[in-house]
């Protein structure tokens, strides 16, 4: 972006560091904020400010919280029994919104992937150790992504959790629901398959 | 199945081409440069979206162009469907069947089946196990789609491993001790998706074998037998007191098994362990295995001669084409279209007769040549003359 200066040139480069924005979008973003409300645009710099310094990470389950502890961890109506281990806060988000889990939640930071250095001291995984200390978590849902770094991280949990004496479950993969046989690929239907279970009747 | 019409919009050369095709043996005749090759490459990546001319596939789209678009009618068992693919530089293909879009461009494959022998197909023979091994694992995918999966888990698994691996070394020789508590789950996930890939290659191997012996022995004049087998890297880290003498059959058998394979390889891989630490690498596994040619019980690759390698590598091909065309299924046949791409320059007048002789009776044949009278004429046919990026019929 040669062609601008100064103080547009660093808000498009700024604009264009973030996930999904490339520089035409930059662009596009930049010449909006200018042609904009100021008070419009005011709002917008103050939540990102205050994004920043007050939200931060639950202390017991690094979820996104504004408090020391998010609002799952806080809720008693949650069982305490039941645990689902998941990669990012955003996973929490997309599994609340099903409604059926009534547990509570640990979130990794991400998975093991020794390609971009990140080992089991990168992940939140001696939290979850401490959190399991009390003995009052019996089962462990397993919820990382359906990928080579998400098995592999659900490998190495259900390895260190197994002598523990915990129920320890990793979530289906198969068939998206309400749509047809026909149109699942291959290898989704080739997993769903091995992952066939009985019906009780 | 055969292919009754392919249009190009924006591929390679052509701007714009409608090209109307007839089962049995068509010839595109025309000076090298002129755009027969991009005819028949635009088939072979509809079927496999891969090129057998290069690796990027930026360079099939038009000088200019940001996009290309392959269309192609393909009758199946009397069923016509038009197979539409788009290809977007920088971006993921999409693909149309019956003009109804496909949420996976991945879910075409296998619509289109064709096998294209080509120049290039000498490096079957004599080049790097790498090719050999691209042979096998596309065949493979061809036959079950769902191998397409295990193959580029198995990739990206083996590229976790290595990084694993290679930091494990460095922080050995700075002295602290190496972090290798996530090792053991990288085994695990490469011997499963390693056995899965090695017991089909070898199951595929077995397929291959008497069709490859007989292809050899038609296409040359036969002074000795051509025999193939899967070398696997599990063998070679084996020390020979394991070995039994005459004990290969059974040790072929035992590698299609996935369940002992998957058993042997985390047993190698502990074996193995200080060794690839220290060097970095994953040492065992489908990624460092070969499929192995011989002559006459001589290694085909540094042994044979050019004549004997061109007629290996044209019966690897008609011997995938053989185990293609055997594989139906309740709908549709299996039969691929056959491409000889550019393929008779380089065969020697005994050679080219044979051939020909072998892929007369397939459904579709389509050849590209330079000149005319190199195409045999037990092959005459259909032929169009591909001039300057115009196709014209004269036959």
């Amino acid at each position: 972006m040669a062609a601008y200066e100064g103080i547009i040139a660093d808000l498009i480069e700024e604009l264009g560091r973030l996930p999904g924005v490339g520089p035409k979008s930059a662009q596009r973003i930049a010449f909006h904020i200018l042609a904009a409300d100021p008070a419009e645009v005011q709002r917008l710099a103050a939540v990102l400010t205050e994004v920043k310094s007050k939200v931060r990470f639950c202390e017991i389950c690094g979820n996104v919280s504004e408090d020391v502890q998010c609002r799952i961890c806080r809720d008693p109506r949650r069982d305490p029994s039941i645990l689902c281990v998941v990669e990012e806060a955003k996973d929490v988000v997309a599994i609340e919104r099903t409604r059926e889990f009534r547990g509570r939640y640990h979130v990794l930071g991400g998975a093991i992937n020794p390609i971009d250095g990140v080992g089991p001291d990168d992940l939140r995984i001696r939290e979850l150790m401490t959190r399991l200390a009390d003995g009052a978590v019996q089962e462990i849902i397993i919820a990382t992504d359906p990928n080579v770094e998400g098995e592999a991280t659900a490998t190495y949990l259900a390895r260190m959790l197994r002598p523990m004496g915990l129920t320890i479950s990793r979530l289906a993969s198969g068939l998206p629901v309400g749509g047809d046989l026909e149109y699942a690929d291959e290898i989704t239907l080739g997993r769903a398959f091995e992952g066939r279970r009985s019906i009780d009747v | 199945m055969y292919v009754s019409d392919l249009a190009l919009t924006d591929f390679r050369s052509y701007a714009q081409v409608v090209v109307a095709f007839e089962p049995g043996i068509t010839a595109l005749v025309g000076p090298n440069g002129q755009g027969k090759t991009n005819l028949v490459e635009s088939l072979g990546y509809l079927a496999t979206f891969t090129s057998h001319r290069v690796a990027s596939d930026a360079a099939l789209v038009r000088r200019g162009s940001s996009r290309a678009v392959i269309q192609a009618k393909v009758v199946r068992s009397g069923r016509p469907a038009t197979l539409e693919l788009e290809l977007v530089a920088g971006k993921a293909n999409r693909a149309r069947i019956n003009r109804s879009a496909l949420p996976r461009a991945r879910d075409l494959l296998g619509r289109l089946r064709t096998v294209v022998f080509a120049p290039e197909d000498l490096a079957l023979v004599k080049g790097d196990p790498d090719g050999r091994r691209r042979f096998l694992d596309e065949l493979l995918v061809l036959l079950s789609p769902k191998l397409a999966g295990v193959r580029s888990d198995y990739e990206r698994v083996i590229k976790q491993r290595n990084a694993l691996l290679k930091s494990a070394g460095t922080s050995r020789r700075a002295g602290s001790g190496p972090d290798l508590r996530t090792l053991d789950v990288w085994d695990e996930k490469a011997a499963t998706a390693g056995a899965q890939l090695i017991a089909a290659r070898v199951t595929a191997v077995r397929g291959l074998r008497p069709h490859v012996e007989s292809a050899y022995e038609r296409v040359s004049s036969a002074q000795s037998a051509a025999e193939l087998g899967y070398r696997s890297s599990l063998e070679q880290t084996m020390s020979d007191g394991d070995r039994a003498p005459g004990a290969a059959v059974t040790a072929e058998e035992s590698l299609t098994n996935a369940h002992l394979v998957q058993a042997r390889l985390l047993d190698a891989m502990s074996r193995l362990r200080p060794k690839e630490i220290e060097r970095g690498v994953s040492l065992v596994g489908p990624h460092r295995d070969d499929l192995e040619l011989q002559l006459g019980g001589l290694p085909a690759r540094g042994y044979a001669s050019h004549g004997e390698s061109w007629s290996l590598a044209l019966a690897l091909r008609l011997a995938s084409y053989e185990l293609l065309r055997a594989d139906t299924d309740f709908e549709s046949d299996g039969e691929p279209v056959l491409i000889l791409d550019d393929v008779f320059a380089e065969l020697d007048n005994r050679r080219r007769a044979r051939l020909a002789d072998l892929v007369a009776d397939a459904e579709q044949v389509l050849i590209t040549s330079a000149v005319a009278e190199d195409v045999p004429e037990g092959l005459a046919g259909a032929r169009y003359d591909v001039m300057d990026g115009a196709v014209t019929r004269v036959r």
